[in-house]
């Protein structure tokens, strides 16, 4: 049969990977390939992957650098958006009415198969996205969504009692805030704009951006501010 | 066989809510804790992505969320993510006829063949079309 | 093989209802691939946006051209209308994204 693992530079079947410079960085709780049994599903994937690159469907070489791509992609992407809306008030308007084109503008290419929107946090508003019907997310600006974002119990009670959910997260809003849930339905990508937070006059873009959480651009976080003035005056002096 | 249990009355025979389309149901307390994914759910996705672009276009988004909404809502709420994923390109697949069921089936016996004889125990059940 | 999918979206001109204007979400029955949610079938909100057209997933779904693209449109719901048991302010709002044909008129 063939080996559809070869020349793929991921890990062998004994979990040890392959060449040098291999930088991935696994998660602490990533199977151990070799003693957890291998499951059906696992199983099919392999059978699925060696038939498709047997019948010139697909390479393992196009498969392993998707599997790259996805693995680069981060919320880093988004947190350099928000900080240049943030120090930027022309290109937060831009990208409030067509972020598309304003992600552009920073290089950014989000392709052909769905349109983005950005929401901006306000003091009298508080937006949150979810996706009830499956689990839509914008993947090219925050990486790959965590498993509360695809969960029955976040699909199904982030647009009845969002409040609710957003307590879970640590997150408490007052009675004159609007709390606006956008459930994906169709074909947009919603990314939260979260308030820029105090004690961050001066501050780079670069600052700002590491700031920026991956959930306070779903809407299940806020920015906080930095943690002491000390903190902002070292930051401010470079 | 026993009728399967039906956890929630108003996600089917109820009116007619599919077993995906869950907004308004109080379906349990947010797990928040994460972790990193395994490489075959990558390489499930990776497919997806390669399977519905330009070159190929083999499937969609829009079929693959079909086949995943077709499944019962045990199986729905039972297995995970990725699990949903492969098994839905496994299905499309063969209904685009790009392979056929029995070459799916022969292939995954030999893998199981594979590990076991690497030493590595694998799982007896397939799974479910 | 399935049709090529164009970038998402086109100019919406002949949209059917316009920014501000009240609509209904049709509760018509599910045939297939849908994504109209349960909770919004009969409720009534008001448009906040048009998206554009889009191919129709209903028949993209089915490997299907999704012609010819359909208007979708941003609707704004309250919570208070959504829900018999919304707990929180009536300032609370929810949106979605609903194509021209599951919406009419409200009454």
């Amino acid at each position: 049969m063939h080996d559809a693992d070869h020349p793929d530079h991921h890990h062998d079947e004994q979990g040890a990977p392959h060449g040098a410079g291999h930088g991935h960085l696994h998660g602490p709780f990533q199977k151990d390939h070799d003693t957890a049994p291998a499951g059906a599903y696992e199983m099919l994937e392999e059978a699925i992957r060696s038939l498709l690159i047997e019948k010139g469907v697909l390479t393992a070489q196009e498969i392993a650098a998707q599997v790259d791509l996805m693995d680069s992609r981060s919320p880093a992407l988004g947190a350099k958006v928000v900080a240049r809306a943030w120090v930027d008030p022309a290109f937060k308007r831009r990208l409030l009415k067509d972020t598309r084109a304003a992600l552009a503008e920073l290089g950014i290419d989000i392709g052909t198969l769905a349109e983005f929107r950005t929401v901006e946090n306000t003091p009298k508003l508080h937006n949150v996205i979810v996706c009830t019907l499956c689990s839509c997310y914008p993947k090219m600006l925050l990486g790959v969504p965590p498993a509360w974002y695809k969960s029955l119990a976040y699909r199904s009670r982030t647009v009845v009692d969002p409040r609710g959910v957003l307590a879970e997260f640590g997150v408490e809003l007052a009675k004159d805030v609007e709390v606006r849930v956008h459930d994906s339905t169709a074909d947009l990508r919603y990314i939260v704009l979260p308030m820029r937070p105090k004690g961050t006059r001066g501050w780079t873009e670069a600052d700002l951006a590491s700031l920026v959480t991956r959930d306070s651009m779903v809407g299940t976080a806020v920015v906080a501010p930095p943690v002491t003035p000390a903190a902002s005056r070292r930051r401010k002096a470079g | 066989m026993s009728v399967p249990e039906r956890k929630n009355l108003a996600r089917r025979g109820g009116g007619g809510r599919a077993v995906h389309d869950v907004g308004g149901l109080d379906l349990g307390s947010i797990d928040r804790s994460e972790h990193d994914l395994a490489l075959w759910e990558k390489r499930t996705d990776a497919m997806l992505v390669l399977l519905r672009d330009n070159k190929r276009r083999v499937l969609s988004v829009d079929a693959h969320r079909r086949m995943i909404e077709s499944y019962g809502e045990q199986e729905y709420d039972r297995i995970t993510y990725y699990e949903k994923w492969i098994r839905a390109i496994r299905n499309l697949l063969v209904e685009q006829e790009v392979v056929r069921r029995e070459e799916i089936e022969a292939r995954v016996a030999e893998v199981r063949a594979k590990h076991e004889k690497a030493g590595r125990k694998a799982a007896k059940e397939t799974v479910p079309w | 093989m399935v049709r090529r999918r164009a970038p998402a979206a086109k100019p919406a001109t002949d949209a059917r209802f316009a920014p501000g204007e009240r609509v209904r979400v049709a509760a018509r029955p599910v045939l297939g691939h849908c994504r109209t949610p349960w909770y919004l079938k009969g409720k009534t909100g008001v448009v906040a946006a048009i998206h554009g057209r889009f191919r129709n997933p209903e028949l993209l779904a089915y490997h299907k051209p999704g012609l010819p693209a359909r208007v979708l449109y941003k609707v704004r719901f309250k919570q208070s209308d959504l829900w018999g048991r919304y707990h929180g302010p009536a300032g609370d709002h929810l949106e979605a994204d609903i194509y021209e044909h599951w919406l009419e008129p409200p009454n």
